[in-house]
């Protein structure tokens, strides 16, 4: 198992005819995702890449597909609205890979999906990707994962690539890889991320992907060290941070002393959890203390 | 992108809060005269975007015109944190019977813009929240309904149980989130909030961010921006659309994704150098960009070394190639160039690279100790 969905989630696609929707549609496809449908307001009745209808709006789609899940190419002045659509239209399950998303129409957004009990992952975020079940739903490469009992989260893109690519070069396959965003409000945060991975009995090691920013990795490291009895290792990206710079990700900012890597690492190690220097460093450190 | 306490002031104002006149002056002159029209005594403060304005010298009390000339001319010039005043606000000196702490901010936990207040005013609230966390009252508020009444009322009674003060303390709250939200803030500010001895509630100081994800449906505030406050690299690369953080090394980075950017700046100082730089170059391959990154990071003088860690994922290893070799072709590099691919297409990148100057590595690590070994060289 993983988290999240399975081989079975009928899955439609926002913004499908979008450059990058486009792009990274046919990528999932490719991959042997389960998608049912697409939609492009303006383009209903079309079918992409030959086999997937395209409908107008997301209450179509389902009406028609029994999507259940949705993924989000719009533009960001668009995506919160795209969000809103997805959920009143029954889908239980959204992934926002927009970046540069307004803050505010995210806090808009959390308590209409809270009502509803949809479950967002993102905005600005690469998805997450299921290889055991060849269900990948975002952005990530497939190339670099592979089946197997490795849970991973991180708050970042090409650096959870890299640590993914050491994880299967290693032979340590992934039940899921997870990248929950960038940005200060996110639905799907550390905290619900580890409780997912803690109720799927396939996971059997975690790591953990942070930066600065925020208390998401002390809180994290609380839970781990309360509920999970399964290794867990961790890397905080941005010890060379300067103080009041965003670093790219609209999260990634250290303010007022708070949310740097220092306190971070102390309060992940304080709860047991090793951190890696470096990123190479991360798979070294999980077959350290990984008593298999 | 952080603006200035008088522009935070004019927002504030749109929002009905009660805030003090005041100009803006760049010389004593200016300021003279602005001191005779708003009638002394006055304030007169420095407009840098840095916070401790006061400790450091650039918030002074003036009660003569003399005073004037002596503040203003010393306050003009100066250097706080780094930034150089080039304008001071000048506005009436305040008789100041009680202060307080308001603030909202983006709160992540509770994914809701949270209330602050606090009747420790007047202080760094930073300060306040280490030492003496419990004098701060936090409320999140609910999107779907706003600063509710009786919520503003029951913090306001808890900062101040004069219930006339707490009614002003409670319609300040309601209109500081009205400022929030209509600028799409990410902090606002109101530190202090003052009564005066006739229990007048003013907003005498005034601070607000703005998100950057939100400045496409606020035109108007790119006249806000101060290009003077701006390193000119940051602002070139503003321009340029590239996410960048100028810092004081001398191995120049450029890396796709900002979390990999940032594992990247560590292990430079990991391995015992020191990054010139944030650079998130993005998914692309396009030469341009590459283009500007490089100018932007050669226009610093300390850069010894350029350092690419490309993690080219569903992007093709040598379209990156391809796309950085065009680019270092196009201007003239007197620097090292090391160059870490990988991903799609790898192989056929470090071919590409092989006929070329520039120096490949197949890992993070190899990289950066290449560069290291070549920076000064």
């Amino acid at each position: 198992m993983a988290i999240f969905c399975t081989d079975q989630t009928k899955i439609l696609i926002q913004g499908i005819t979008g450059r990058d929707g486009s792009f990274h549609a046919k990528s999932m496809l490719g991959y042997g995702t389960n998608i049912v449908a697409g939609v492009t307001p303006g383009r209903g009745g079309q079918t992409f890449e030959g086999k997937v209808p395209v409908f107008d709006t997301v209450k179509d789609a389902v009406a028609a597909t029994g999507a259940e899940a949705s993924v989000i190419f719009v533009p960001p002045a668009g995506a919160a609205g795209a969000v809103f659509e997805a959920a009143d239209a029954g889908c239980k399950l959204v992934v926002c890979i927009t970046e540069g998303v307004p803050t505010l129409d995210m806090v808009k957004v959390m308590p209409y999906l809270a009502e509803r009990g949809v479950r967002l992952v993102g905005p600005n975020c690469p998805g997450f990707i299921n290889p055991g079940q060849k269900a990948k739903l975002g952005i990530m490469p497939t190339n670099i994962v592979a089946p197997g009992p490795v849970g991973l989260i991180s708050r970042s893109g090409t650096l959870t690539y890299e640590v993914v690519d050491a994880l299967t070069r290693a032979g340590l396959g992934q039940t899921t890889c997870l990248g929950i965003g960038g940005d200060p409000v996110i639905g799907t945060n550390f905290m619900d991320a580890l409780q997912a991975f803690h109720a799927d009995p396939a996971t059997q090691a975690l790591v953990m992907i942070g930066e600065i920013g925020g208390d998401a990795e002390e809180r994290a490291a609380d839970f781990v060290k309360a509920n999970m009895k399964i290794p867990v290792v961790s890397f905080i990206a941005g010890r060379t941070a300067p103080p009041g710079k965003r670093m790219g990700h609209a999260g990634a900012i250290v303010s007022g002393g708070a949310g740097t890597a220092a306190e971070k690492k102390k309060a992940l190690e304080s709860a047991g959890i090793p951190v890696a220097d470096r990123p190479a460093d991360v798979v070294p450190l999980l077959q350290q203390i990984w008593k298999r | 992108m952080n603006i200035h306490e008088y522009q935070a002031k004019d927002l504030f104002r749109d929002a009905g809060l009660t805030v003090p006149p005041g100009g803006i002056a760049t010389t004593v002159e200016e300021a003279l005269s602005l001191a005779r029209g708003l009638g002394l005594p006055v304030m007169v403060k420095s407009q840098v975007l840095a916070g401790g304005r006061g400790k450091a010298g650039g918030v002074k009390f003036c009660k003569t015109e003399d005073d004037v000339r002596t503040h203003a001319g010393n306050i003009l010039g100066m250097d706080i944190k780094g930034h150089t005043v080039r304008k001071v606000l000048v506005t009436p000196a305040e008789t100041i019977a009680a202060e307080f702490y308001l603030g909202m901010l983006v709160d992540r936990a509770s994914r809701r813009v949270l209330l602050m207040a606090s009747a420790e005013g007047g202080v760094e609230i930073e300060k306040v929240a280490v030492e003496k966390p419990e004098a701060i009252l936090k409320h999140a508020i609910d999107p779907r309904f706003g600063l509710l009444d009786h919520e503003a009322m029951a913090v306001a009674l808890r900062l101040d149980p004069d219930v006339k003060r707490a009614r002003q303390l409670a319609d300040a709250m309601q209109k500081l989130y009205k400022a929030f939200l209509a600028a799409d803030a990410s902090l606002a500010e109101i530190n202090p909030f003052i009564f005066t001895d006739q229990g007048v509630g003013k907003a005498i100081d005034a601070k607000i961010n703005l998100d950057d994800n939100a400045l496409f449906r606020h035109p108007g505030f790119a006249a806000l921006r101060d290009l003077d406050e701006e390193n000119p690299s940051e602002r070139m690369a503003r321009e340029a659309d590239l996410s960048f953080v100028k810092l004081d090394g001398n191995v120049g980075c450029l890396v796709n994704g900002a979390g990999l950017a940032m594992a990247t700046m560590d292990l430079v100082q990991y391995y015992g150098g020191r990054p010139a730089n944030f650079l998130d170059i993005g998914g692309s391959s396009n030469p341009d960009k590459v283009v500007n990154a490089l100018r932007i990071i050669l226009g610093d003088p300390n850069v010894e070394v350029i350092l690419f860690n490309i993690f080219g994922g569903i992007t093709r290893c040598d379209d990156v190639a391809r796309g950085i070799i065009a680019a270092t072709e196009r201007m003239e590099i007197k620097v090292p160039i090391v160059v870490r691919l990988t991903g799609t297409n790898e192989a056929e990148a470090r071919e590409l690279l092989a006929k070329t100057d520039l120096v490949g590595a197949a890992t993070m690590d190899e990289a950066v100790q290449k560069a290291l070994e070549l920076a000064g060289k």
